[in-house]
């Protein structure tokens, strides 16, 4: 019985940082503007296509009669050079985009936080090959791993998002081991031990679930850097491929037109700036939120 | 100095293992991929030869480190050059429009970066932290893209794209000299050349600039917010020097440090940028070359391009150590 009412005062706690986070949130405007936002593209992303005035247009039909048609009341973005309706497929796009955010950073935090909180609990010569492996893979600027890599397995969205997560994981995977280090020596660790609990199960069901927040906040602080790595990839034909209606991919047709046609990448740019913006502006709050330093203010 | 040297070598090791790995053992068929698209079966068992693909997989990485250390990246399938000379002919005109651009971040971002610190929580403060982020969430070919349709196409001010204007280049040809247009028009006193090289630089070096710009003046701000609190500040303050002379010549000095940090590691990731600008740009250096090997996969070239980066990046990381040690006596101690 009094496990359980230990286990409610720490939901209670879980919650109660979780509200002061959107107290914070709330504080500031611009950061409150940007996570509404945020709201705002995710049900974007999940009704999408029942709001998209063409959504035919998002999954490659052609209609040469209106191509290259600059915005106006029936095509508020214009139409692209196969006559397609730019904002319908801008629609899309945002789907898409999330869900590579989401896949990417839950792919990376699952090859990269299981090897760091093994790392930092076992130590040793365990810790030792997993860390010398991670500098090996940092030694590389990211986005050139993602882009080698992606380049080897074969120019495809799920590639990509695969190739973007080999390079990422290392980051997590420091970040979770000096995380485990710092919990490993509480009392609450050693009780659990000297219970006989296995180790595996320490690992897992008592050190990770007290090294997450940090992990969770560098989570959401990528979310955006993902969103610009997938559409990088994408632009230099290596992620989705036509006709997807890809935001990094609509601006890698499009330089062949925008200068005649100037709507055709304006929007999708506009769309992913907006996007990642909104991202940055949240997680910049957030780390001011979450950093004690700056809460005694 | 001597473990850190050895370090750089060990961290070049990682990089010739990963770029093994992902060029031999990822692939399922390596010698099919290294020699083009449409391969014969005796090119493909030449290349198996040649690379030592019959052999097991350490000497396989004997041969690929022999080859390494001889400076043998391979030969394009595209351009039939061999790789590392394709990288020396196209590298310095990436090298100048990256370092221009590292050039307009210091200039723009110290100064603003100091002036939030200074005034922190003032307009200046909340615009240049706007900015910043503004400057990092941007998808930088859209940038370039929008730039030329601003000042090129509608206000006609700016070219379009490439180095220098096509006719300048016939009738004022640049004497080579470092491959750098802006230098080697000057020194050589070719001015017609200068004005065009110059003027066809300023777009793709201001957006080349965005990224680091946002991250120079976050570094300087957070750097310097905590170094005007110090107790040698407050003596400063007191003996009535000036805010601007405290900030320039007695706190910057301090701060200065982590950001020579993050424009070196910035200009290790506009190297990978100019992948995105270039093409752009139309701008032939390293980075439209590694985007058209990379469009025709062009293996060879790719991953030679890889391993050419990865080595500069180690080699800058370094640097940064070593002139960190040089600003900052307390590291040299250690």
């Amino acid at each position: 019985m009094r496990w359980m009412k230990k286990d409610a005062l720490g939901v209670e706690a879980r919650l109660r940082e979780l509200r002061y986070s959107f107290h914070v949130i709330r504080r500031n405007r611009l950061t409150y503007a940007s996570f509404i936002f945020i709201l705002g593209l995710v049900i974007v992303a999940v009704i999408g296509p029942l709001i998209a005035p063409y959504p035919e247009d998002a999954l490659g039909a052609v209609h040469p009669e209106r191509a290259f048609m600059p915005p106006s009341p029936e095509h508020f973005f214009g139409t692209d050079e196969a006559g397609r309706d730019i904002f319908s497929r801008v629609l899309f796009g945002t789907r898409i985009s999330l869900w590579i955010g989401v896949l990417v950073i839950i792919l990376t935090l699952m090859i990269g936080v299981p090897l760091g909180v093994v790392a930092g609990y076992v130590g040793g010569m365990v810790d030792e090959s997993i860390m010398r492996v991670t500098d090996m893979f940092l030694s590389f600027p990211s986005l050139l791993l993602a882009l080698v890599i992606s380049a080897v397995l074969g120019p495809s969205l799920n590639n990509s998002m695969i190739a973007i997560a080999i390079s990422w994981w290392p980051w997590y995977t420091r970040l979770a081991r000096g995380q485990v280090i710092s919990v490993r020596e509480r009392p609450f660790v050693e009780a659990a031990r000297a219970t006989g609990v296995k180790s595996l199960r320490i690992m897992f069901r008592h050190v990770l679930p007290n090294s997450l927040t940090p992990i969770m906040v560098q989570a959401s602080l990528d979310f955006g850097s993902v969103i610009l790595t997938a559409a990088s990839l994408s632009f230099l034909g290596l992620g989705a491929q036509p006709p997807t209606p890809e935001w990094g991919l609509m601006l890698s047709i499009g330089r062949y037109y925008f200068l005649d046609h100037w709507h055709y990448a304006t929007f999708p740019g506009l769309a992913i700036f907006a996007t990642v913006l909104a991202f940055n502006l949240v997680s910049d709050g957030l780390r001011e939120a979450l950093s004690p330093r700056l809460r005694r203010l | 100095m001597l473990r850190r040297l050895l370090l750089s070598v060990l961290v070049l090791l990682g990089v010739c293992i990963i770029t093994f790995v992902i060029a031999r053992v990822v692939p399922a068929n390596p010698a099919a991929m290294w020699v083009g698209t449409h391969p014969t079966a005796e090119q493909i068992a030449r290349a198996r030869k040649e690379l030592g693909l019959d052999q097991p997989l350490y000497a396989q990485f004997f041969i690929y480190m022999g080859k390494l250390l001889s400076g043998d990246l391979g030969v394009s399938i595209r351009t039939h050059d061999k790789v590392l000379d394709d990288i020396a002919s196209f590298i310095p005109a990436s090298l100048e429009l990256i370092g221009t651009g590292m050039f307009i971040a210091v200039v723009v971002g110290i100064p603003l970066g100091v002036m939030s610190a200074v005034k922190k929580d003032s307009v200046v403060d909340h615009f240049s932290r706007l900015f910043s982020i503004a400057g990092v969430s941007l998808f930088v070919p859209w940038l370039g893209m929008m730039g030329q349709l601003v000042t090129s196409k509608w206000a006609g001010l700016l070219p379009i794209g490439d180095r220098i204007d096509m006719s300048i280049s016939v009738i004022n040809p640049i004497q080579r000299i470092t491959g750098f247009y802006l230098i080697d028009s000057l020194v050589t006193g070719n001015f017609v050349a200068f004005q065009s090289v110059a003027s066809h630089m300023i777009l793709p070096a201001l957006v080349m600039a965005a990224y680091p710009i946002g991250l120079v003046t976050r570094m300087t701000r957070s750097t310097m917010t905590d170094i005007l609190e110090e107790d040698y500040i407050r003596t400063a303050r007191a003996y009535g020097l000036r805010e601007m002379t405290i900030a320039y010549r007695y706190a910057l000095k301090n701060a200065i440090g982590p950001t020579i940090t993050v424009l070196a590691l910035s200009f290790a990731y506009s190297l990978v940028e100019t992948f995105l600008i270039e093409t752009v740009f139309n701008w032939p250096g390293l980075g439209r070359y590694a985007a058209l090997s990379i469009i025709s996969l062009d293996y060879p070239a790719i991953m030679g391009i890889a391993i050419v980066v990865a080595v500069v990046y180690v080699a800058l990381n370094l640097l940064v150590d070593l002139i960190q040690a040089y600003l900052d006596p307390r590291i040299r101690l250690k």
